[in-house]
């Protein structure tokens, strides 16, 4: 059996008449990341929005080992884990509370162990009772990451994932994509930053 | 099934976090009801006459005084995203909303309808009609404007739009629920008017959630 396979096939996007990208191909293998650059408003977000079944795209497919992902669009959202640019926390809630909510709404049970492990990973333990509406910028980031990380979803959609994050916060974020590839993971990251990791990357046009 | 009750938990939490935002909806219900004897005077006969309508009403401004908020938060947040991706209907995270907003709003409002009554002079059947049919109602006034509050999300006044989107149709629940009382009054069962408005609840359930899903996902794109 061929190894699962993200494949994407001239896929195509009109956003209010305008074109932000069409015939785009790529394939992305178990344990591979794909870095998207491209200048701003080059459609890195609109094809991260496409694959996320978010926004429809005018032509192409996305298909996973094999077959059209808009076949089963519940069972295609369950394999991602998303992080946007907005952080997708409540403000009122604290670390922890948020991360289980969001862990919740997945339709999954998270063991407390692995919420830990998540929190250990991106330096958050301090942090986990404080509510989310006192962190800074990059600390919320990483709270959005953590939440990536205890998914455990086999496809990453990462948009800008260095966003406002300090030094320290970079590589514990390359520690936990480095991992996640390692198991097989699949990451896909609209970045200007490097990554720090080897990845084929895919430039977009304006 | 679990996604639904993680995000009625999740919005009973974050309400019970900031109980003001439902405070204020609930002392505007009875300002704004209390108003109408201080205004019209100590005339029992027309102010029991003229109670359902008030209260009905009320509730109605009320429930839809904390809808603009419905969406809108988890849109600014970016948790509209994770709503959209999760991995169960969204029609079910639609229907969740509209039952948290209910449990927040229309049930306190249910429970305090009667207490408000007693100012107008209604008696105790009429009481007691009073909460039956805005239990069976308010659920319809939490769907429909929950499908206002979705499809006014992302555009500027969506207040004002949103009101002007959900009072027509409200009126068909709004016209049954008072009707029920003045029924009583006139010494008849009201049974057939609670069966409308449940009719009306239904029928809202059935179709809301699927139009409110649909308005949702537009705004995600």
């Amino acid at each position: 059996m061929a190894p699962p396979l993200l494949e994407v096939t001239d896929l195509a996007c009109r956003r209010g008449g305008r074109r932000v990208f069409d015939h785009l191909s790529f394939a992305l293998g178990a344990g591979e990341l794909l870095a998207l650059t491209g200048r701003n408003g080059s459609g890195k977000t609109t094809l991260l929005r496409a694959l996320a079944l978010l926004v429809r795209p005018d032509a192409g497919t996305v298909r996973w080992q094999g077959a059209d992902v808009r076949a089963e669009p519940e069972t295609w959202r369950g394999r991602l884990a998303w992080l946007g640019h907005l952080e997708g926390l409540k403000g009122d809630l604290s670390v922890r509370e948020n991360l289980l909510v969001a862990e919740r709404l997945r339709g999954a049970l998270p063991a407390a162990d692995r919420l830990d492990d998540a929190l250990l990973a991106l330096d958050l333990s301090p942090l986990a009772a404080r509510p989310v509406r006192t962190l800074s910028a990059g600390q919320r980031r990483r709270v959005a990451l953590a939440r990536v990380v205890l998914s455990q979803a086999p496809i990453w959609l990462l948009d800008e994932p260095l966003n406002a994050l300090d030094a320290p916060a970079q590589a514990a974020f390359r520690v936990v994509l480095q991992k996640h590839l390692a198991a097989g993971g699949r990451a896909i990251a609209a970045t200007h930053a490097d990554l720090g990791i080897t990845a084929s990357s895919l430039e977009l046009q304006a | 099934m679990s996604g639904f009750t993680a995000l009625v938990a999740r919005d009973l939490r974050l309400v019970w976090r900031r109980p003001g935002d439902v405070a204020v909806v609930l002392a505007f219900f009875v300002v704004a009801t209390v108003l109408f004897p201080l205004g019209i005077g100590p005339e029992s006969n027309l102010l029991a006459r003229i109670a359902a309508g008030v209260l009905w009403c009320a509730a109605l401004f009320a429930s839809l005084l904390s809808l603009d908020r419905l969406f809108a938060s988890d849109y600014e947040d970016g948790t509209l995203d994770l709503l959209l991706l999760a991995p169960w209907p969204l029609e079910l995270a639609a229907l969740a909303k509209c039952a948290a907003h209910w449990i927040v709003t229309g049930l306190p409002l249910v429970v305090l309808a009667p207490f408000l009554g007693v100012a107008f002079g209604l008696d105790r059947p009429s009481l007691l009609a009073l909460a039956a049919t805005l239990f069976v109602g308010t659920p319809t006034l939490s769907l429909i404007g929950g499908l206002a509050a979705a499809l006014t999300l992302g555009a500027r006044r969506s207040g004002a739009l949103l009101a002007l989107l959900a009072l027509p149709l409200c009126v068909p629940t709004l016209i049954f629920g008072a009707g029920a009382i003045e029924t009583m009054a006139i010494g008849k069962n009201f049974t057939t008017h609670l069966a409308i408005l449940a009719a009306l609840a239904l029928v809202a359930l059935a179709t809301t959630p699927w139009a409110m899903a649909a308005a949702l996902r537009q705004a995600g794109e």
